[in-house]
């Protein structure tokens, strides 16, 4: 009576790895991927949902590579009498998976790092890019972008608008469909400035000008948080953001203008940075 | 040949089991001292004022000094204490029990110093009825932030009020809590709404905490000098 054959492993391991990747990838495109922070609420947040979903999509292989090989081994290799368990033959190694693995992880971290580039000099993807960004998106119809500059103090954020004589609002309120270009600075420590919903998450540095854009959709409530622990308040350092009709935007800059002149009038000119003064009595 | 094994493995057994009661009452030692640590800050609760209520409506008085009181644990530091309406019982404490949805009327002794506001935006007062605030008994809107001793700001509710500071031409400057109304001092007063009951905190914006860094350090950074909460019930 002839020994029963052995069955192809291998194939029966990349056959079940092929299907678990492609219920896997599916699923986290169609069901998981729409789902993945920061949502919508701007074009760079889109953009981030997006490539949320390209890398944990890409993840998927690899991950299914490792567990089918572990289950299949662990269900169709497993000794179940402990009387003949004796050391299986040494490894000499296989260079043809070693290479394939080598190949296959090089092509993918490589693809992540062209991807990521590429998508970085398109818009920023809502990032702090310093005082000279090299991604600027232009707007749609060439109009300049909306600048407001986020001004971090121990424990709350500020806004100043060059565009409207300078006045600062203690809240911050943006126009739908529209770019803006936040200019994030700090008068004390490090702080930083992270719009949720809106895809933004930039350093707030005394004395620098960290520049992020963003490309506003729809009207949207915005949680902003300092992502920097900055002090004994820094838990409480957040705010909560609006963007409105271009209209609701111009009714609300208006009366800003007005409920905040007389703090205009003391302000300094407007300044891409400050640095912590006075210090009169700073040690 | 007398087998000795049993005897040696009782006597392993019994080392082994000093290393397991050892490692046991040493767990148990840290277990108890963080237990301990966990309780002892729970319990640690700031002390609290309320404030006044009379027939006139709510009332908070408050002072600011350049420095606490010399028994003071931080005798350098300056502070926030809360007072009454002839300045003449103070109280070390900033946490404020508010009655929710009512209108206060907060009135602030002021000793201090200028140090100037890091962002003279909050030289203007903000969050307060009518946009305004009282600086001794005159209507005012908005202060020279470089003249600004302190703030008063509960950021969550949106209220900000800039306090002035002691000029440094005043003849009769108080240095240290308790100091009494016939010390040179500005008297600020507002009043504002409260919110819903919750738990509200404040703090000052002026760098003041002098001898620190940026002047942005110790009292500033801690609860019970320029930092505390408004307890609205």
């Amino acid at each position: 009576m002839s020994e029963a054959k052995e069955p192809n492993h291998f194939l029966r391991i990349v056959l079940w790895w092929l299907v678990v990747t492609v219920i896997g990838t599916a699923l986290i495109v169609f069901v998981v991927g729409p789902g993945l922070p920061p949502g919508n609420g701007s074009v760079e947040a889109s953009g981030q949902v997006t490539d949320n979903t390209v890398l944990l999509a890409l993840s998927v292989p690899v991950a299914a590579a490792v567990l089918v090989y572990l289950t299949y081994a662990l269900i169709v290799f497993r000794e179940r009498n402990p009387e003949v368990i004796v050391d299986g033959p040494p490894i000499r190694g296989n260079p043809s998976i070693q290479l394939w693995w080598l190949v296959t992880t090089t092509v993918l971290v490589l693809f992540l790092a062209g991807y990521g580039t590429v998508r970085l000099l398109a818009d920023g993807s809502g990032g702090g890019q310093g005082p000279n960004p090299i991604a600027a998106p232009s707007a749609a119809k060439g109009d300049p972008p909306l600048q407001v500059q986020v001004i971090a103090q121990q424990w709350q954020f500020t806004y100043r608008w060059p565009a409207y004589g300078g006045v600062e609002t203690p809240h911050l309120e943006l126009p739908a469909n529209t770019l803006v270009e936040f200019h994030v600075t700090s008068l004390d420590v490090i702080h930083s400035f992270w719009a949720y919903q809106l895809g933004v998450k930039a350093d707030a540095n005394p004395g620098q000008d960290n520049i992020a854009y963003v490309t506003t959709k729809g009207p949207l409530t915005v949680n902003i948080r300092c992502a920097e622990l900055c002090g004994v308040w820094h838990g409480y350092m957040y705010d909560t953001a609006h963007v409105v009709s271009k209209t609701d935007f111009a009714n609300w800059i208006k009366g800003q203008q007005t409920e905040f002149a007389p703090a205009t009038k003391t302000l300094g000119p407007y300044s891409k940075s400050y640095f912590p003064e006075p210090q009169r009595r700073g040690g | 040949m007398y087998n000795t094994a049993p005897r040696e493995r009782r006597r392993e057994m019994s080392a082994s089991g000093k290393r397991v009661f050892g490692a046991l009452i040493a767990t148990a030692i840290v277990c108890v001292a963080i237990g301990l640590y966990i309780a002892l800050y729970l319990t640690n609760v700031p002390g609290s004022a309320a404030a006044v209520q009379s027939s006139s409506g709510t009332s908070l008085y408050l002072a600011t000094v350049p420095a606490a009181e010399l028994s003071d644990p931080h005798p350098t530091w300056v502070s926030y204490y809360v007072t009454n309406a002839s300045d003449t019982n103070w109280q070390h404490d900033t946490t404020f029990v508010l009655p929710a949805n009512t209108v206060v009327h907060v009135t602030i002794f002021q000793y201090d110093g200028d140090s100037g506001l890091r962002n003279p935006f909050l030289g203007q007062a903000q969050g307060t009825i009518g946009g305004t605030f009282q600086l001794n008994g005159k209507t005012t809107q908005a202060i020279d932030p470089d003249s600004a001793s302190h703030v008063f700001a509960v950021p969550a509710i949106g209220l900000s009020v800039p306090l002035e500071g002691v000029p440094d031409s005043a003849k009769n400057p108080c240095s240290n809590a308790p100091c009494p109304l016939s010390m040179d001092h500005e008297t600020i007063s507002f009043t504002f709404h409260t919110p819903a009951k919750g738990l509200y905190r404040w703090q000052c914006f002026v760098p003041c905490a002098a001898g620190f860094i940026q002047g942005f350090g110790g009292p500033m950074q801690t609860v019970g000098y320029m930092d505390g909460f408004i307890k609205v019930v």
